[in-house]
């Protein structure tokens, strides 16, 4: 199985790297540019046949590693 | 006292905080390899400043699942005094010994230059050396040493005299100013400014001495 970890900011943690590209975005021109946050993806190829395996493997690994619960959310997609 | 100082891939002030504390304590630190699953006898831990696996996923995230951290985690629970200095900070927060998260500064620069700090809480080990209210220069050295933390533990570290070191002028855009936490016991610290690189006239002060000796006289 495939595991797409996204990872992102949590509401009201500062991104001032989401801050800087709404700024080069506005230069260019693009004036409806209200919010800018920026994250990241992780993709793993697991071993896991099963859907709900992989999904607890990733889910512990986000725990242990891939995410810091102080700053961040993440969402996990399964696919075969 | 029998410091030791943990090397971790792409630590860079191991070397400085080895001297600082042979000046302090006259003997040299034991330098453990980040790999190695046991510490020496020791009972003072140094984490030092650099930046450990290339600062890859977050700062100090894969230092801290190093197979020493396990040791050292032990260790600070039982109450020996661990210090993290800088990219030692953000792995102590990484590992859950000290609360909140070292966030991208928020001017997004690379801040290298001397600060003033505000000596909050001289009863700790690590602050010791200092009075309450006293002002001392750190250089510190980091683009990611915006402290965060949500309200709720902002105010219970403020509550309980855990703000030990705050910025008088904030480089990075930390939250309440903070350069220092403790953790709830007293014997884990953090911070980001670097103690290690003011500890001579020759190096531009001596504010850096005047901490590791008051480090080692705690401790002692």
């Amino acid at each position: 199985m495939k595991a797409k970890i996204i990872i992102t900011l949590k509401n009201g943690v500062l991104d001032p790297q989401g801050k800087a590209i709404e700024g080069a975005l506005k230069g260019l021109g693009f004036d409806g540019v209200t919010d800018v946050r920026q994250g990241k993806e992780i993709e793993l190829s697991l071993a896991e046949t099963d859907e709900a395996a992989a999904r607890a493997k990733a889910e512990e690994m986000c725990r242990k590693l891939l995410a810091n619960p102080v700053m961040e959310n993440y969402v996990i997609e399964i696919t075969p | 006292m029998k410091p030791a100082v943990i090397v971790f891939p792409a630590s860079n002030c191991d070397r400085d905080v080895a001297v600082a504390l042979e000046q302090a304590t006259g003997a040299k630190p034991a330098m453990v390899w980040h790999g190695d699953a046991d510490l020496p006898d020791t009972d003072f831990i140094v984490l030092p400043g650099g930046f450990s696996y290339g600062d890859y996923l977050r700062c100090g995230a894969m230092a801290s699942k190093s197979p020493i951290m396990r040791a050292v985690m032990e260790k600070a629970k039982a109450g020996t005094p661990v210090l993290g200095i800088c990219n030692g900070f953000q792995i102590l927060c990484e590992t859950g010994l000290l609360p909140g998260a070292l966030l991208r500064n928020a001017n997004l620069h690379f801040v290298c230059r001397t600060v003033t700090l505000r000596v909050e809480n001289s009863q700790s080990i690590f602050t010791s050396g200092f009075e309450t209210g006293q002002f001392v220069d750190f250089p510190v050295a980091h683009h990611d040493g915006n402290y965060f933390a949500d309200d709720a533990t902002l105010d219970r570290l403020e509550g309980d005299g855990r703000v030990a070191l705050r910025y008088v002028d904030n480089p990075n855009g930390s939250a309440r100013n903070i350069a220092g936490v403790l953790n709830d016991a007293g014997n884990v610290f953090g911070l980001m400014p670097h103690p290690e690189r003011v500890i001579s006239p020759l190096l531009g002060g001596l504010d850096g001495a005047a901490f590791f000796k008051g480090v080692v006289d705690a401790a002692a």
